[in-house]
């Protein structure tokens, strides 16, 4: 089989065939190394590859296929894993300095279901550091190019599983998502991003950035791919105890089922300014598809929109300033040489260890909780987000889904936005407020612009009905081939 | 609500121990200020009658048993310590 033909599977496909013996998962393994030599240097969206571990990962499939014995159902796929999820033995850094040489000693949740599920992890995704981005230029290490234009960003902070599941170096990847980092990257990079709810997935081995907000999530080429991997890794563990203990549906046997008579909302609010024309076209005639399906559509109204980006760069940078405080230089990571006291220690390390825009959100949530301001920005900041949630619960009593743009405009040219840190933050104007509820949200392709770059269309549920969400983003997706287009 | 001045900056900054360049204060006072006056919108709204949300979905007290099971071993939590004696981390002295 042609390298080509080969990694245009999806995962689901990729089960078939290796189950079907159409093909091994060595010669998958292969075919998608062979298509990582030739693309990874223009596309750069690994920070480490463990070609040696996948392939020895593959025979052991193999073989143990060959004995007819029973796999779990990723048996042989391989995945790629953001680089802020702890992979026991695999280098695990953030793109940051501060955990350049971090070898975790133990595997996030999400990974051990991902090898009971005798997947193959082929290697760390480039992120923005610790997460904190947009773009991928975050990183301390590299910069990522969006496969569609190698002039533009991926979209971020999960660009790297984006660009690659959209460049064909991976079939399937996971991500997280603390305020839109797996859904804008999917909707600029032209695949599928799903954001479960809060609690559906353990963030148990997760390097944690803002712990109200953070869920891990996958990026695929298509909707029943989200719901493979969203099987494998949803549900309760005890070592995360925000992780919820809510019944877990199959969501593949409810992707199919009928959608016709559900209720729809548009948010008149993510339709103002600032929305790009093309991305505004897009979405519109995704709406009609819709129409076409028997689905009702509504205006709805979210009133509280327009405060969800300062509510979210007071509480996710007041969790982070926190959560951040762990990196002093002591029991891991960078530390400092020579330095004559422990304050100095401390405060080199972390001056050496961050980058920019990490610093520069420390001292946000530093401030935002110093004495003083706590009531003014952190207690107000919490209030507001309960304002946004209960818009949310209202407009879920009239409508079953919320449909909008995930990002407000196509990928962005490299470097575009890194002068003003405000301008970057609005990107995620229309992610933001899916983590603030804590509601589930997926991004799927409806469409490109003249410069054939792709556009997101966001889908929005009630808490853990993400087997609702996934259903609904496939009917669209079979009335349409957007998600079908691969980059050149 | 306060403006960033510099002398800000430096307090903020020993509180999150980290050490700045005087670069990276002049960009701080600057940035933030920018943040925090877009933040300033929250004002508009009147909360006194809204509580505060800590969490997403539904989270009360979470217990389990108080049973010991097993954890890391000891080689392995020191793995990646930048410096260690003995089976402890080490660190610069703390005590004058």
């Amino acid at each position: 089989m042609r390298v080509a033909e080969l990694i245009s599977f999806t995962g689901y496909q990729l089960q078939e065939k290796l189950l079907s013996r159409e093909l091994t998962a060595q010669e998958v393994v292969e075919g998608l190394f062979a298509n990582i030599e030739e693309v990874e240097p223009i596309v750069r969206a690994y920070l480490l590859l463990d070609r040696e571990g996948a392939v020895r990962k593959a025979q052991e499939v193999d073989a143990r296929l060959k004995k007819g014995e029973k796999l779990g159902p990723l048996a042989g796929i391989p995945v790629a894993v953001k680089d802020n999820i702890c992979t026991n033995g695999l280098r695990t850094t953030c793109a940051s300095r501060i955990l350049e040489n971090f070898i975790p000693p133990y595997d996030a949740h999400v990974i051990e279901r991902l090898k009971e599920a005798d997947a193959i992890i082929i290697g760390k995704t480039n992120l923005d550091e610790f997460a904190m981005g947009s773009s991928t230029e975050n990183s301390a290490f590299k910069l990522t190019r969006n496969p569609w234009d190698p002039k533009r960003i991926p979209g971020g902070s999960s660009g790297g599983s984006a660009a690659a599941v959209a460049a064909g170096t991976a079939f399937i990847a996971l991500g997280s998502d603390t305020g839109g980092s797996v859904r804008q990257p999917a909707a600029l990079c032209g695949v599928t991003g799903l954001k479960p709810t809060y609690g559906r997935v353990s963030r148990y081995g997760l390097v944690a950035f803002g712990s109200s907000l953070d869920q891990i999530g996958t990026i695929t080429r298509d909707v029943r791919d989200s719901a493979l991997l969203l099987q494998i890794i949803a549900g309760r563990d005890s070592r995360d105890s925000t992780s919820a203990d809510v019944p877990l549906p199959d969501y593949l046997k409810e992707l199919e089922k009928p959608v016709k008579g559900l209720r729809l909302g548009l948010p008149r609010e993510y339709f103002m300014e600032g929305l790009n024309d093309e991305v505004r076209k897009a979405v519109e005639e995704a709406v009609k598809v819709y129409e076409g399906l028997g689905l009702s559509v509504k205006e709805i109204s979210l009133p509280h929109t327009p405060y969800a980006v300062a509510v979210y760069y007071i509480i996710a940078t007041a969790e982070a300033s926190s959560n951040l405080a762990r990196y002093d230089g002591v029991r891991y990571g960078h530390r400092t040489p020579g330095a004559q006291n422990i304050i100095e220690m401390y405060s080199c390390t972390r001056a050496e260890g961050f980058g920019r825009e990490v610093k520069r959100r420390i001292m946000l949530g530093t401030y935002a909780l110093s004495s003083g301001y706590y009531e003014a920005y952190y207690l107000k900041a919490s209030k507001v987000r309960n304002l946004i949630r209960q818009d949310f619960s209202r407009a879920f009593e009239t409508v079953d889904f919320i449909l909008c743009p995930t990002s407000p405009t196509p990928a962005f040219k490299l470097g575009e936005r890194l002068a003003n840190p405000m301008e970057m933050y609005l990107c995620d104007i229309y992610t933001i407020p899916a983590n603030l509820a804590g509601i589930p949200g997926i991004s799927i392709p409806c469409g490109f612009t003249k410069e054939n770059l792709p556009i997101g269309l966001q889908l929005m549920a009630r808490h853990f009905e993400e087997a609702g969400l996934l259903k609904v983003a496939r009917a669209y997706e079979r009335e349409t081939e957007w998600h079908l287009r691969r980059p050149v | 609500m306060a403006v960033i001045d510099k002398k800000t900056i430096e307090h903020v900054a020993l509180l999150a121990r980290l050490e700045l360049s005087e670069e990276e204060k002049e960009l701080f006072v600057s940035q933030l200020g920018d943040i925090l006056t877009y933040i300033e919108k929250l004002k508009e709204l009147d909360t006194s009658k809204v509580e505060p949300m800590a969490y997403a979905t539904a989270t009360t007290n979470v217990f389990r048993e108080d049973v010991p099971t097993p954890s890391l071993k000891l080689e392995e939590v020191l793995k990646n310590a930048p410096a260690k004696f003995q089976d402890f981390f080490k660190v610069p002295k703390v005590i004058e």
